[in-house]
């Protein structure tokens, strides 16, 4: 699926202490001076403004059965129609939400559990660290997809809020293991011992001392979640797991698939969602290579002299 | 050897979480879909297989879940993992051993061609850093990698066996011939078996690309590699003997840790290819909502995947002299 590539190199050096207020910024600076993230940017905004103008931009209601069957494209119909006459354009423009808000809200969903586990494993250490991590490891190996195809099948309700979860219980580990990294390089810089000499709470220091300087780090995980999500998303729902009543890339590839579009020559109904997906996990992907090489300069592409 | 016995604690550990897992999975999940199921066996099958049903799904309430979980780990460790409704009434364990040997192959080595040909880019890539090579091949797979599987098999069927015609349209050989050991047979089973297994290594060997690039750069930095080059070694065998060998070890276990992953991927490569191997029966498991088998392939692709992090643990300690060493 995506790059989840484990070692245990990657970006796991200390971050430069920041002040509580220049983090966010100097994520922001960060990312507009990357070219690769500019681009995933790019890409991942025009989603954005197509989803929310979606009603103003597609040409016809995408549920409507009103059109032929598996027209080819055309001036009136820019991606042709499927197999039961709905235009495959508006079903793509009013698609991007659904696919969207599974990406975001089971990439904020799987973030948060990251940070909640790998930060606090760093921190406690010692046993609830040791199983933590074990724990970490071993949502890492599993292979979640048919872990979530049998928790899918089972809970047999194919609405979004199960689909979302499901992608947070499987995708959240790889997160959590780069930040207890990189929390555990923190653990003894003196800020926090200061913070802890003044008798600071734990949480309060977890909260407002490590977070905020592991801000670059967690945006990079959210991304690389959010990709995670498109993609698992998208993987359940071509095999009939999501609810096949929605709009969404996926389930468009659901239904080409159930048609045999293909074969009956609509290849259309195929190719759009699916260059979609690959579209929006492509600038995610991106997005994330792009915090690798902030976070470790060594990687950073370097020009020859002349 | 304190390395191995930290990865064999690992291992045991996982696989008996797997296995609790398992066990627990149906028993928590709202309704019974057990029940369902067993109205649908009744009066097809005998009582003994009714009753193995109750003790994998805990429908027997007569029995503590104590008893009940000893008794669903003595069943799977002799196999008795019951019948199968979808192919009835052959069992379970039949079944999936029909699907292994395809699945072992198909993944196998598109996953070990993936790692060696990324293993090999990267290398080159991270040696040649700013050339034309560097430049391009990062970003066209940080993209490629994030296309779903599937959808690039989906584009394969497409483009070489629907309009081109060079490749059939998916399963593993010609369902006119049958299983047999004979050259042409081979033949038709490699030709099957490319373009699902092109769809794997395109879509996962950019994330070896990537690690082994990253992990060679900083390998490249280190004093032994220049003092290799201030004694006027031959600059292949620096690249590979000194800078590669090791930035190889950091990406193997890598590569254990993301073929959860692999996998995952190739479930999906097989359901498009309609290729026989565990993938594509699970599909079949999930349509005709046949827990029993559904339950048992995740068991045997977690086993797969755990047997496999385990072999790549032993050969790091065997590469690896640190991993000797106490501590």
């Amino acid at each position: 699926m995506a790059i989840r590539v484990v070692t245990d190199q990657a970006p796991i050096q200390a971050p430069t202490v920041t002040g509580r207020r220049g983090a966010l910024g100097s994520v922001a600076r960060g990312l507009t001076r990357n070219r690769k993230a500019l681009a995933g940017l790019g890409v991942f905004g025009l989603f954005v403004v197509v989803a929310i103008l979606a009603p103003v931009i597609a040409p016809y209601d995408p549920h409507a059965l009103q059109f032929d069957q598996m027209l080819q494209p055309s001036r009136a119909h820019l991606l042709g129609t499927t197999g039961t006459g709905q235009d495959i354009f508006s079903q793509l423009l009013f698609g991007t939400r659904e696919s969207l808000l599974i990406a975001l809200g089971a990439g904020l969903g799987a973030t948060l559990v990251s940070v909640i586990i790998g930060v606090s494993a760093a921190y406690m250490g010692g046993v609830p660290d040791h199983f933590l991590n074990l724990f970490t490891d071993f949502f890492l190996v599993l292979p979640t997809l048919p872990l979530m195809i049998i928790i899918g099948t089972y809970l047999n309700n194919r609405g979004l809020v199960v689909l979302i979860g499901v992608i947070v219980i499987t995708g959240w580990s790889y997160g959590a293991r780069q930040l207890r990294a990189q929390a555990l390089s923190l653990r003894n810089r003196e800020f926090l011992e200061a913070a802890r000499v003044r008798g600071e709470r734990s949480l309060y220091i977890i909260v407002f001392e490590i977070l905020p300087n592991m801000t670059s780090l967690i945006v990079a995980i959210f991304f690389g979640a959010a990709l995670y999500a498109v993609l698992a998303a998208a993987g359940l729902q071509f095999i009939g797991l999501g609810d096949p009543n929605s709009l969404s890339w996926g389930t468009m590839l659901y239904w080409a698939q159930a048609n045999g579009a293909l074969l009956a020559g609509s290849p259309v109904w195929v190719l759009a969602p699916g260059l979609c997906i690959a579209a929006l996990g492509g600038a995610f992907a991106l997005i994330n290579y792009a915090f690798d090489e902030i976070g470790n300069p060594a990687l950073r592409p370097v020009r020859r002299r002349k | 050897m304190s390395y191995l016995v930290r990865r064999l604690e690992f291992f045991f550990i996982t696989l008996w979480a797997t296995l609790t897992m398992n066990f627990i999975l149906p028993r928590i999940m709202p309704g019974n879909p057990a029940e369902a199921m067993l109205v649908r066996y009744h009066g097809r099958v005998s009582p003994q297989t009714i009753k193995a049903i109750e003790v994998a799904f805990g429908l027997n309430s007569n029995e503590s879940i104590f008893q009940q979980y000893l008794e669903y780990l003595r069943n799977t460790v002799t196999g008795n993992f019951g019948t199968s409704v979808t192919f009835f009434p052959v069992p379970v364990g039949d079944v999936i051993k029909q699907g292994l040997p395809w699945t072992l192959g198909l993944v196998g080595m598109a996953t070990i061609i993936a790692f060696a040909l990324g293993t090999l880019l990267g290398m080159l890539s991270a040696w040649r850093r700013g050339g034309i090579f560097d430049a391009i091949l990062p970003p066209v797979f940080i993209v490629i990698s994030a296309f779903p599987y599937f959808w690039l098999g989906l584009l394969f069927l497409l483009a070489f066996a629907l309009t081109l015609g060079w490749f059939p349209l998916g399963f593993a050989y010609d369902l006119t011939d049958s299983i047999n050991l004979s050259w042409s047979f081979a033949g038709q089973v490699l030709w099957h078996g490319f373009l699902p297994a092109l769809t794997i290594v395109i879509t996962s060997v950019g994330g070896w690309i990537l690690t082994m690039r990253n992990t060679m750069i900083t390998t490249l930095a280190e004093d032994y590699v220049k003092m290799a080059r201030a004694k006027g070694l031959s600059p292949v065998r620096i690249m590979l003997m000194y800078a590669g060998r090791n930035a190889i070890l950091p990406n193997l276990t890598g590569f254990a840790m993301s073929l959860g992953f692999v996998i995952s991927g190739a479930i999906l490569v097989e359901i498009v290819f309609n290729y026989p191997g565990l993938g594509f029966t699970l599909l079949q498991a999930v349509h005709s909502e046949d827990y029993a088998l559904m339950q048992t392939l995740f068991l045997m692709i977690t086993l797969a995947v755990l047997l496999a992090v385990l072999a790549a643990d032993v050969l790091t300690a065997i590469l690896d002299p640190r991993t000797r060493e106490q501590g």
